[in-house]
């Protein structure tokens, strides 16, 4: 196939002499001598292409060795390849080939950089798929116990990732030497080689069958569950949920559960912080019997652990572990035996314990109920709503929706409103940027009137903060006030107030007028914005600052599509051709970007009537905004700008004159 | 940059020049006179001709890493301690037992046994750090009276000691550490943030002071000993070294390195077991706090090593030592690390190459404080290089300084260039010119102009000077040589396209190349420069080279102390206080000798 080609006409540098069938190989040698890291990693990139060019066959008995013998590089490089590699079954000649693809994958499985190696294990995974059952055991199961038994230990820990891909096809024979193999990686001298199985352990129970799960997996999983590292056992908790799942209820009790207490007062508080983080996994694993005699007793201890991280970790699932308690008796146990630790909680030492749960507890209210939430949950919330730490706060605010479905909001507001103004006038702008962020879904739940009355000046003080992104946020939480309230709302509420601070002497404040402009616009409509927007934005114009001036144009340009026009012909384009001759340049700049287009929204306006003047325009348009907008450009000298004001009139003059004027500014 | 403040105080890094005859002496040699040696040299260096000795001792680990004078000094409502949960004992009621000195010798054992019990209980220092306070003055005295007494009696460590003293130990410091605690949120950053102290210190100091008296004893025999200090004990020690208060971390080093030359029987365990606390923290954690500490040890064992180095140990430089290097927070043990890796060069030179390539796969790409460390950590290796072993690494060693050299970043550029003052390595490259000019010119000829920093300029001429001196003809030819090679290139990158052109083209007749659809076309690599340089430029570099290397030559020896810090945090007054107070138990390790 490749020989269709015929003898090459370009430079025979890396060909070698005349023989073009060895041409794609010895270009990728040269490449990859290449110094630049990048052009290896391009050349790599491009492996597919070569094989393409190469065939099947040549790919197998050419490309794949030289790759296996010869590659040393970075392991950038050797990442991109392990990657590549998994993709690569077809351009082999399809799975009865997939086997070729091993060698160069098992060595990159033992490089030393984590990332090379499991990108290799991932390629090695997807390609045993590929195997029919004979080359599996012919070729990748081989493989397996080569990188089982290797020297160096991240062969091994490779290792621990392939056998639950080759087993399930493997012979019984076959099988039980993979099985002895893996139970000889949970039991390995480096402590990496059996964290590497303990976390694989899991994966690999799921695909034993049962009696092999009791009789050798449970025995590795006591074993790693009381490992010397703790770094181990903690791993030993996550397959206890897969190995849970495969037991009877009997079996479990007696097999796992007393690794899995002990795990839950493991001296480590890691191995308990890993408990109470798969705590609701655990729970759905062992079923609701077990649940209630031994994992309630256990949670309770982890809210009460004397870790602050086992604490936290433990209250975040708290409305996980009640939601999926059997809805018999389930009030009962929460209310009896869960409840009163959380009340423990709600006054903790530690603030990532508070918020922890503040970020949950309003959950619990959905459960229990409104007679509940209102008797025993709602003295908590409001507690949280006062605590010191405002993240604390800021999570029971964010959660008000759950609470509002039960009991409504406004058994809470008495006490929100002091916890919101609170918030937002908190010295850190982060915490006031985020009760920013709630303010919409706070106006949607408690209502027009109430906003008004109470909120809607925090709304419009966060507009003068001091700190820009706040600023920026207040402008963004004005327009989704007003999709909520409506246009005739923001007309007699935030409209005039926004349009006031034009005048105001500071001209950040001026300028964030024009970004409120800027958002309302298109919320407010059309009418409001050309009748009380745009003459104030027109005003704005002559400022005195250059920033505000460029910024009016921007804004010009925004609100261009909503105005019709008359408005954009008689108001908006006078203005812009005066900032187009500004003295700054920035402002110069902006002005001209507004007026393209404006030009071209005018067209757009214009162009049923018009429809055959418009390629050649729309050409011009394009050049201009794909322009890069190099430094020291536009200094001010030069003709372009009379050009500008000599023609005020047409449309079409416009568009010329912007032509003249870039075709004389850019040479 | 941690680095540089570090340098202040190690012990001088290899003194230039005190053995090669080109030296420059351009560091007076002033430099060992001011530094502590308290201990005596253990063994005088394997004799070598042209290698100059380097220190006997690791550099020490610094106690505090963040130089205090920077940011605001505040007391923090909150003190930066925690403590692991000891499990504290039910009964915490001591009772004040007599003196061991006013005791009737016979009953002396049994009164110290008994005192060494009494101290097994456990206080809370962190929930009610004013609990017990009696009684925790009962175990502080108890403890201070055992520390004298074990240092200034003789014959009191009898067998019935051991397991008691040992035990003590233990209960009161082995325990799980507790989480890192940054009061800022993010995570604890070893390289900036301030430790968070062990709340429980002033009784875990005694215990750690007791057994160190009690390990260092001349009534102490390893033989009993090694039935209580097995490998379980050496694991639980170990596990300690990642603790944040650095006065633990200090006691451990010690303790440890008085373990490891006691017990010949553990060495093997205990080099086994720090290589798996580095592999974890190169390959999987990125975190612990003890590494420095750590390799200081090592350090010390490195130089006791035997000749011929057994494979072990090569292995544990190249697969160890090397991948260090890449870990993000190298600055937190470079001095440390640096110090093991050129042990192994002096003791061994034929290891040389592979270090060299092993740095140049390890050399940052964008870290640039972390690419000085590198330079300083190459310039070491330099300096003791035989020039056998330079001629067969020089190639890509020098592609890679052509690119330090290019560095944008001026502090690379010019760390890097601070070599050609070097004059051992000066007259490495003499000796190399054929082979070395021809790399390093392109980098410097491009970058005497376009660099922006005006003090690498001079510092790029005066190395070009050097080289011009070295060999005029050499020299013309490089620059003859750069202005071909300049008009190639764009005719390669035109001909690299084309074959790929080529290469798509045969594969399109491929029937599964829609299946594969090939990634979209990479971007051309465009060369930033413009301009060839004519044959007048070169006259004018070869008369700018001598006006403006000569005065770069005055200046350059104001070596300005580096110093970068991401970000002001207040400092903690208790913090640096504690720090301050703690006494070394030993400034230096020495070398622990390995059994033959």
């Amino acid at each position: 196939m490749a020989g269709a080609a015929g003898p090459g006409t370009g430079p025979g540098a890396a060909g070698g002499d005349g023989d073009d069938s060895l041409y794609p190989i010895a270009v990728l040698i040269d490449e990859l001598r290449n110094e630049d890291v990048q052009l290896r990693l391009n050349s790599i990139k491009k492996l597919s292409t070569i094989a393409l060019a190469l065939g099947v066959e040549r790919t197998r008995t050419e490309l794949l060795p030289f790759l296996t013998d010869t590659i040393y590089d970075e392991d950038e490089v050797l990442l991109a390849l392990a990657e590549q590699l998994g993709n690569f079954t077809g351009l082999v000649g399809g799975p009865d080939f997939a086997h070729c693809l091993l060698p160069p994958l098992e060595s990159l499985a033992t490089v030393e950089e984590t990332v090379v190696r499991d990108k290799a294990v991932e390629s090695l995974r997807q390609i045993s798929q590929e195997h029919t059952p004979v080359a599996l055991e012919a070729h990748f199961v081989p493989l397996v116990k080569r990188l089982a038994s290797g020297d160096w230990f991240t062969s091994r820990t490779s290792a621990c990732g392939l056998f639950s891909v080759c087993y399930p096809r493997a012979s019984n024979a076959v099988k039980a030497e993979i099985r002895q193999h893996f139970r000889s990686l949970c039991s390995d001298d480096t402590p990496m080689v059996r964290r590497a199985a303990a976390s694989k352990l899991g994966e690999f129970a799921k695909v034993l069958e049962l009696d092999s799960v009791k009789s050798e997996i449970v025995p590795l999983f006591t074993n790693l569950a009381s490992d010397e590292q703790d770094s181990v056992r903690l791993l030993a908790v996550e397959a206890c949920v897969s190995i849970a799942q495969l037991l009877s209820q009997e079996d479990l009790e007696a097999l796992v559960m007393p690794t899995l207490r002990q795990a839950a007062e493991d001296k480590s508080w890691r191995v308990r912080y890993m408990v109470a983080d798969k705590f609701s996994e655990l729970q759905k694993a062992v079923g609701p019997k077990i649940t209630l005699n031994d994992l309630i007793p256990a949670f309770q201890n982890l809210l009460k652990d004397c870790e602050a991280e086992v604490r936290a970790a433990a209250a975040h699932k708290v409305k996980e572990l009640c939601e999926n308690l059997p809805a018999e008796g389930r009030e009962t146990i929460i209310m009896n035996q869960i409840l009163p630790f959380i009340k423990e909680l709600v006054s903790d030492t530690n603030q990532h314990v508070k918020s922890a749960l503040a970020s949950v507890i309003m959950g619990l209210s959905t459960i229990l109920g409104k007679e509940n939430t209102i008797e025993h949950l709602l003295p908590l919330f409001l507690a949280q709503l006062k605590d010191e730490c405002p993240e604390v706060r800021l999570n029971i605010i964010s959660n008000l929706d759950c609470v509002n479905e039960v009991i409504g909001i406004r058994q809470l507001s008495q006490s929100l409103l002091p916890a919101i103004v609170e918030l937002a006038e908190d010295a850190k702008w982060r915490v006031r940027l985020a009760i920013i962020e709630y303010m919409p879904l706070l106006a949607g739940q408690l209502g027009m009137e109430f906003f008004d009355e109470k909120l809607n000046s925090l709304c419009m003080a966060w507009l003068v903060d001091h700190v820009y992104a706040i600023r920026e946020a207040a402008t963004n939480n004005l327009m989704k006030l007003v999709q909520k309230f409506g246009t005739e709302w923001a007309q007699n509420t935030i409209v005039p107030k926004v349009l006031v601070m034009a005048n105001d002497p500071n001209y950040l404040h001026r300028m964030t007028t024009l970004f409120c402009i800027n958002v309302l616009s298109e919320a407010c409509g059309q009418e409001i914005t050309t009748k009380q927007m745009l003459p104030i934005v027109l005003k704005m114009a002559g400022d005195q600052v250059a920033n505000v001036r460029f910024n009016v144009a921007k804004s010009l340009q925004k609100i261009g599509p909503i105005l019709d026009t008359d408005a954009l012909q008689e108001e908006v384009k006078p203005v812009l051709q005066k900032l187009g001759q500004d003295e700054d340049m920035d402002v110069k700049y902006f002005a001209q970007e507004a007026i393209s287009a404006v030009a071209q929204r005018l067209r757009k306006l214009d162009c049923s009537a018009k429809a055959s003047e418009e390629p050649s325009a729309r050409g011009a348009d394009k050049n201009h905004f794909l322009r890069p907008r190099g430094p020291g450009e536009d200094t001010g000298k030069g003709p372009a700008h009379q050009l500008h004001g000599n023609t005020r009139d047409t449309l079409a003059q416009l568009e010329i004159a912007e032509l003249v004027h870039f075709s004389q500014s850019g040479d | 940059m941690p680095y540089k403040l570090k340098k202040e105080k190690e012990p001088p890094k290899l003194a230039k020049g005190t053995a090669k005859p080109s030296s420059s002496g351009k560091d007076g040699g002033g430099e060992n006179a001011d530094e502590p040696q308290p201990q005596p040299q253990p063994q005088p260096q394997p004799p070598s001709s042209n290698k100059r000795p380097s220190n006997s001792t690791p550099p020490p680990t610094q106690l505090s890493k963040i130089k205090y004078s920077g940011g605001p000094q505040i007391v923090k409502k909150e003190r930066r301690q925690s403590s692991s949960r000891f499990n504290l004992s039910k009964n915490r009621e001591l009772q004040k037992l007599p003196a061991l000195k006013d005791s009737p010798t016979q009953e002396r054992e049994e009164l110290f046994i008994q005192k060494l019990r009494q101290c097994c209980v456990l206080f809370d220092f962190v929930s009610d750090p004013l609990s017990d306070l009696k009684f925790k003055e009962v175990k502080r005295a108890g403890l201070n009276e055992m520390v004298e007494y074990i240092t200034h009696s003789r014959d009191v460590v009898t067998e019935a000691i051991y397991p008691e003293a040992v035990t003590m130990f233990s209960v009161n410091l082995f325990r799980t550490l507790p989480p890192s605690s940054n009061p800022t949120g993010a995570e604890f950053d070893p390289e900036e943030d301030e430790p968070t102290l062990e709340a429980a210190w002033p009784h875990l100091q005694l215990v750690y002071e007791f057994f160190l008296r009690f390990l260092e004893s001349p009534d102490f025999q390893p033989n009993i000993a090694k039935k209580y200090i097995d490998q379980k004990f050496v694991l639980a020690l170990l596990d300690l070294f990642d603790s944040e208060d650095p006065r633990e971390r200090d006691f451990l080093k010690t303790i440890l390195h008085r373990i490891y030359g006691k017990f010949l029987g553990l060495r093997a365990y205990i080099r086994r077991q720090i290589n798996h606390i580095f592999y974890r923290f190169i390959y999987e954690t990125e975190h612990h706090n003890g590494i420095a500490e750590l390799l200081e040890i090592l350090g010390s064992i490195i130089n006791g090593f035997a000749l011929p180095l057994k494979e072990e140990h090569k292995m544990f430089l190249i697969r160890v030592l090397l991948p260090l290097h890449k870990v993000k927070s190298l600055s937190v043990y470079h001095p440390q690390l640096a110090y093991c890796v050129v042990q192994f060069l002096e003791k061994e030179s034929s290891l040389t190459e592979p270090v060299i390539v092993g740095l140049l796969k390890f050399w940052p790409k964008t870290h640039s404080p972390k690419e000085v460390m590198f330079l300083n950590e190459l310039e070491e290796i330099l300096d003791v290089i035989e020039p056998s072993e330079f001629s067969k690494v020089m190639e890509p060693l020098f592609r890679q300084l052509a690119k330090c050299v290019s560095s944008p970043h001026f502090q690379v550029a010019e760390r890097a260039l601070y070599y050609w003052n070097n004059e051992y390595i000066m007259s490495l490259i003499s000796d190399n010119a054929a082979r070395v000019l021809p790399i390093m010119f392109p980098a410097l000829y491009r970058n005497s102009k376009s660099h922006w920093n005006k003090t690498i300029h001079g510092l790029i001429y005066n190395a070009l000077k050097l080289f011009m001196e070295m060999n005029q003809k050499l020299f013309d030819d490089c620059t003859q040589q750069y202005k071909a090679e300049k008009q190639k290139g764009r005719f390669r990158m035109k001909e690299r396209e084309e074959m790929w052109q080529k290469i798509e083209e045969l594969a399109r007749l491929n029937p599964q190349y829609p299946m594969f659809r090939a990634p979209p076309p990479l971007p051309p690599v465009y060369s930033m420069e413009t301009e060839t340089p004519t044959a007048e430029d070169i006259q004018l570099l070869k008369r700018t080279v001598e006006t403006e290397a000569v005065q770069m030559l005055k200046d350059i020896k104001k070596e300005k102390v580096l110093l970068r810090r991401k970000s002001e945090l207040p400092q903690d007054v208790y913090t640096i206080k504690a720090l301050e107070a703690h006494k070394r138990a030993e400034e230096f390790l020495t070398a622990s000798q390995e059994a033959l």
